[in-house]
């Protein structure tokens, strides 16, 4: 059942009768996995990853939205509370409908998170009251008044006891929902609790404002609703704002100003319109690739390859956080799946661990791995023998060099964040803006051999004191965070070189020889105030220019250099490619093209490559042809198709149909002298008919009426 | 002051507490009261009031029906989204639970008719029975025999019923094709300044005097009544603007008398709240944290059309930017623009006569997908692959609301679409992916 091809289609396998037991995720794991005697450990480890993943996400995304919804909830209760005060202004505005617009970004499939965490906050803190609606569920008016019904009865049914649930029957079997039948079951809701308390009947106004909790509606994506049916929901809740605390939320992908296309003057001067804007997408990129990328405590990696195809379908395509990291745990799965030695990509105990168990096959598969070879290479002949023929020694090698690929892990990040604080305010930005770009860089090759990076230290080369300190500063911070020895020692030197410079400063103060420097340097620019001789000028100008050169190099300047070269010696020593590392294969997945086909897929070029080399997808032998060409045993539509190519835009059927039975005949073996050759019989007919109507079907041509017995071409080129 | 009300057959401390309730709107009062006569009387079969938006339609109604104590059934026709809810809310009113819940599941009009009279048999109405029946123009949607039926509902049950529908627009909009029984129309005049002011002062806020309340009304008529004449609006403005005008008096500058100082402080801010908060554009939550916040940083905060920039994927960008040409530009054009070698076409000898005028002004026209991405493959500079996910960006702007499907749902074949958005906007777009629309377009070559 092995269905690898060049692009993947979409196959149907009938299942045998015989496996009936329901299947784990561990068995389709281990299905057609690489080598499957560790497929469960991998599959363990896999499993553990995405969890972490899938947990740091969801964390990271809940901190990144806690300022919009925590002031999403400030209004939802001040709504409330306003509401019960009584007083003259609140009561002059009494008919409005608090509404916050929520702009949350083109990327619509990340914001059914959003959505989901805001309501489970706005139950558990402010009202129980909440329902969202969406608007592909909500044609009509009549299904919008249904949703909102169901959503705020229903979910208060399955909270609450049995007594409830007989009201609910009632009012779902009443055949008409209206926002009156709502209020009057608000009604018995708020007068319920309060009663229920027994002894205390309200007793303080801070209970009072806890009985009348608002009921919020939430308009997942305000823009695809009909408007005339969202005009009418809002003129019919205006009619009971009095007896109904309600409140809106309008999430907005595109902009504010759709509330104003979608709404007349005369519905939006019923709402109280509040803005709130959420973090961008690209921000958000930013914080995960930041969280989950740029750290030494994922052992999985992503080569260069993999992520440029990840973030180009973000930048390209979707916007999409949601879809990235789906895209990280493809990768993953695909890693886990594929690449039997992945079960050293873990922490470092249990890398220690399985690198123990490795069977014979496993260490055969280690001495295969391009970088180990050239590992081996470099040693010497005695050691060669002993690394190919020992196990053992192998594993004990294996040990040291995991060991150097987690040094290696812990020193890159710290460093890259450096290089990055000082190159991501230089004009132009020859590493980029985004700390992403430069790790792409870093990860293809040796970055200090790239023409940006040398233009990068020229610029930073001609700095000013303070903001080279600034930089330097927070470098040091970066550095100072990790726990590692050379960076330690980084530390201690870079903050030695602070030291310097700001000796530099009280010598300066003390010495003033500065301003003697300078006044040599001004004092000509101000006898040109006097002179106006543009002969003159130019000769000042040039003696400025030489006096200028001829100077010795300031200390600042000394230090400075110092400090760039000792931020280029740790560039250098740190900042290798993975390749160079070896064993980098078993942490580093680097198939884009797999990411690529099962995240963008391109159903056209399958078809076409489909219909033009039929031997990938129907295995046979026989189709198989050198050329390019198609055999004349391929299905009848690969045919079809193939003389269809070498057309004009109109085809004349009938000899479409002669030259489709010359190809087929050929293929029965006829003698190509005899009268039989070519001829068209019913069967070659029919044959024919269905394969052109296939090929109306895919899209490849259509029926026209501008010449008769001719169809036209829909698609360009050819042979 | 104004006359109270008289009429016989209703106790005159009722008439008086009406008057007291509808200013300015004396005569539509007693215009109504008079048609429907004394309590036990017939009266008109169906009245038809019509006058704009708040002056006072549905305000009169229902002080008129509450308070003279007459049995009525108030509807709002936006609610009733089928006929259903529109009879059992009637029955409801009027009779009681017992007789909504007599209607079968999906009525017909015979059927309200059939549980109407039913229940006139058990309670025979004593006094006039009214069905008000607010936002009528909507009942012009509803099922052909709706409105006629309404209108000639008290010959229809046999019973002391009139139809009163409120409407925002004039009678001869309604008139069906096949024609109908003719209410009796009455219009509701807009309300003068004097009325205006009269109405607004009613309100006063408790703390202050009513004098001083009013002369407040007095200044925020003269700034805005040259460009507002709604009432509820004005109610809105007035609310908003009050403590910004009170301010000097609490801080005890100026007395409740001077008038003038008033003016001079508070004129300002009216000025700024006509720019922004009459379209709405500023919430008045926002308007009174700006108000707040003033003196720091005034200014800051943007009205709602003012955030118009929208984020999209780069190659969602150039989809639309292809769109935008596609809708605006001459099919026949497309040669021109995007051919390497399209020859000298002059657009003098090139123009047909319909589209001497500019395409901009005709608005968008549709165009089916294949040009869609014809036009989209010519203008994107990098080579792309024809994926599922640029199909799907295009459903998803659709979705956005920057394009329009112009052919219906089902149709997959061919699909065709609009573009909908501004020249503004896309020229911001087109600007972020250095791309200069303005020399691809038509209508400024």
């Amino acid at each position: 059942m092995s269905t690898s091809s060049v692009s993947k289609g979409c196959f149907v396998f009938k299942p045998t009768a015989k496996k009936k037991r329901s299947l784990t995720l561990e068995d389709y794991f281990t299905d057609g996995c690489e080598d499957a005697e560790n497929s469960d450990v991998r599959f363990q480890l896999c499993q553990h990853l995405w969890d972490r993943i899938k947990t740091d996400t969801e964390i990271l995304q809940d901190e990144l939205n806690r300022n919009v919804l925590d002031s999403l909830l400030d209004l939802t209760r001040k709504c409330s509370s306003t509401r019960q005060h009584g007083d003259w202004a609140s009561k002059m505005r009494a008919s409005e409908i608090p509404t916050a617009a929520l702009v949350l970004g083109v990327n619509v499939p990340d914001h059914d998170m959003t959505f989901q965490s805001l309501s489970e906050l706005l139950q558990q803190s402010v009202t129980p009251y909440v329902a969202s609606v969406q608007a592909k569920e909500c044609g009509t008016l009549k299904h919008l008044m249904k949703r909102v019904l169901e959503r705020l009865t229903g979910a208060v049914v399955v909270v609450d006891d049995e007594e409830e649930e007989e009201e609910a029957e009632q009012l779902h079997k009443s055949a008409h929902c209206s926002l009156g039948t709502l209020c009057d079951w608000y009604d018995a809701k708020t007068k319920k609790s309060s009663t229920g308390t027994p002894g205390k009947k309200r007793t303080s106004p801070a209970k009072d404002e806890q009985q009348q909790p608002p009921v919020v509606i939430i308009f997942k994506d305000l823009e695809a609703f009909n408007p005339r049916v969202l005009q009418n929901f809002i003129l019919i809740c205006s009619l009971y704002v009095q007896r109904l605390p309600l409140m809106f939320i309008f999430g907005i992908a595109t902009s504010p100003s759709t509330v104003q296309h979608m709404l007349p003057h005369s519905v939006s001067s019923l709402l109280c319109i509040q803005l709130f804007q959420s973090l961008s997408c690209t921000q958000h990129l930013a914080t995960v690739i930041d969280k989950l990328i740029l750290t030494h405590n994922f052992p999985f990696k992503l080569s260069g390859r993999v992520m440029q195809v990840l973030i180009s379908i973000f930048l390209y395509h979707d916007f999409s956080v949601r879809n990235f990291i789906k895209g990280i745990q493809l990768a993953l799965l695909e890693h886990f799946h594929s690449q039997p030695l992945s079960v050293l990509c873990c922490k470092k105990k249990e890398a220690r661990l399985n690198l123990m168990q490795l069977s014979h096959a496993n260490v055969e598969r280690v001495r295969k791995l391009p970088s180990f070879k050239r590992y081996v290479e470099k040693q010497e002949q005695q050691e060669q023998v002993n690394l190919l023929q020992d196990d053992g020694h192998l594993k004990e090698v294996c040990q040291k060099l995991m060991k150097d690929l987690h040094k290696y892990h812990k020193n890159y990040y710290p460093v890259l964040r450096c290089l990055h604080t000082l190159t991501s305010t230089l004009p132009r930005y020859p590493l980029g803006k985004q700390i992403r770009e430069l790790h792409l860089i870093c990860l293809e090759k040796n970055v200090w051999e790239n023409e940006d990076y040398q233009s990068a230290m020229k610029l930073l080369k001609m700095l000013a004191k303070d903001e080279l300190i600034a930089l330097l500063q927070r470098c040091a911070e970066n550095l100072q965070t990790v726990k590692s020895k050379k960076m330690n020692a980084a530390f201690v030197q870079l903050e030695e070189l602070l030291a310097k410079f700001k000796q530099l400063d009280t010598a300066a103060a003390a010495v003033e020889t500065v301003p003697t420097v300078v006044e040599s340097i001004t004092s000509p620019v101000k006898n040109l105030q006097k002179k106006t001789d543009l002969f003159q000028l130019q000769k000042t100008l040039l003696e400025m220019n030489e006096s200028l050169r001829s100077k010795k190099r300031s200390p600042f300047e000394v230090l400075r250099n110092e400090a760039l070269e000792f931020i280029d010696g740790l560039v250098r020593s740190h900042l290798s490619p993975p390749e160079s590392q070896t064993l980098n294969e078993v942490c580093y997945f680097s198939s884009s093209a797999t990411v690529r086909r099962h995240l963008n897929a391109t159903p056209r070029t399958s078809i076409q490559s489909a219909l033009s080399s039929p031997y990938y997808y129907i295995q046979n032998d026989n189709l198989k042809t050198e050329d390019g060409s198609v055999s004349n045993a391929a299905p009848d539509i690969c045919i079809a198709y193939k003389l269809h190519l070498e057309c004009g835009r109109l085809i004349n059927l009938y000899d479409w149909l002669e030259a489709y039975a010359t190809v087929v005949s050929a293929a029965e073996g006829k003698d190509q002298e005899s009268d039989e050759f070519g001829k068209v019989d019913e069967v070659k007919h029919a044959r024919f008919i269905r394969a052109v109507s296939e090929l109306e079907f895919l899209g490849f041509i259509k029926s026209t009426k501008q010449k008769t017995d001719h169809v036209a071409r829909l698609t360009w080129g050819g042979c | 002051m104004t006359s109270v009300l008289q009429h016989p057959g209703y106790d005159e401390e009722k008439l008086r507490r009406v008057t007291e309730q509808t200013p300015c709107r004396e005569a539509q009062t007693g215009l109504l009261l008079s048609l429907m006569g004394q309590p036990q009387q017939y009266s008109y079969p169906s009245i038809f009031v019509y006058g704009h938006r708040a002056s006072g339609k549905s305000h009169v109604m229902q002080v008129l029906l509450k308070e003279l104590e007459l049995p009525h059934a108030t509807i709002s026709c936006v609610e009733c989204v089928s006929n259903a809810l529109l009879f059992e809310k009637m029955l409801l009113s009027l009779f009681g639970c017992e007789a909504a819940s007599l209607l079968p599941r999906t009525p017909s009009l015979s059927d309200f008719v059939r549980v109407y009279r039913h229940q006139c048999v058990d309670s025979p109405a004593t006094q006039t029975r009214y069905i008000v029946m607010e936002k009528a123009e909507l009942l012009r949607d509803a099922d052909v025999n709706l409105l006629p039926a309404l209108l000639r509902l008290q010959e229809l049950v046999d019973d002391n019923l009139t139809v009163i529908l409120l409407s925002e627009i004039t009678w001869d909009k309604f008139r069906p094709n096949t024609g109908c029984y003719e209410p009796l129309v009455l219009h509701f005049p807009d309300y003068s300044k004097g009325d205006l002011q009269q109405i607004l002062s009613r309100d006063s806020h408790p703390s202050y005097s009513a004098d001083f309340y009013s002369s407040y009304i007095n200044i925020l008529l003269g700034v805005f009544y040259s460009v507002c004449r709604d009432l509820r609006e004005l109610h809105h403005l007035a609310a908003l603007n009050f403590s910004k005008f009170c301010e000097p008096l609490a801080e005890g500058k100026v007395k409740e008398s001077d008038t003038h100082k008033l003016w001079r402080n508070i004129e300002p801010h009216l000025k700024k709240a006509m720019q922004t908060v009459y379209l709405r554009e500023v919430s008045s939550l926002q308007w009174e944290q700006m108000q707040q916040m003033e003196e720091k940083e005034a200014g800051a905060l943007k009205g709602l059309s003012a955030h118009t920039h929208v984020e999209l994927p780069y190659y969602s960008k150039f989809l639309l930017i292809a769109a935008y040409l596609a809708s605006y530009n001459p099919a026949r054009t497309d040669k021109r623009f995007f051919l390497k070698h399209h020859g000298k076409i002059k657009k003098t000898n090139f123009l047909k006569k319909n589209e001497k005028t500019s395409n901009h002004l005709l608005g968008p026209k549709p165009f089916p997908l294949d040009r869609l991405l014809a036009v989209f493959y010519s203008v994107v500079d990098s080579r792309v692959a024809p994926s599922a996910s640029i199909f799907s960006q295009i459903s998803s702007l659709v979705t956005l609301q920057l394009l329009t499907q112009v052919s219906h749902d089902d149709q997959l074949d061919a699909p065709k679409y609009k573009c909908a958005v501004s020249l503004d906007f896309i020229s911001a777009i087109s600007r972020t992916v250095n791309f200069d629309i303005v020399k691809y377009l038509y209508d400024f070559l």
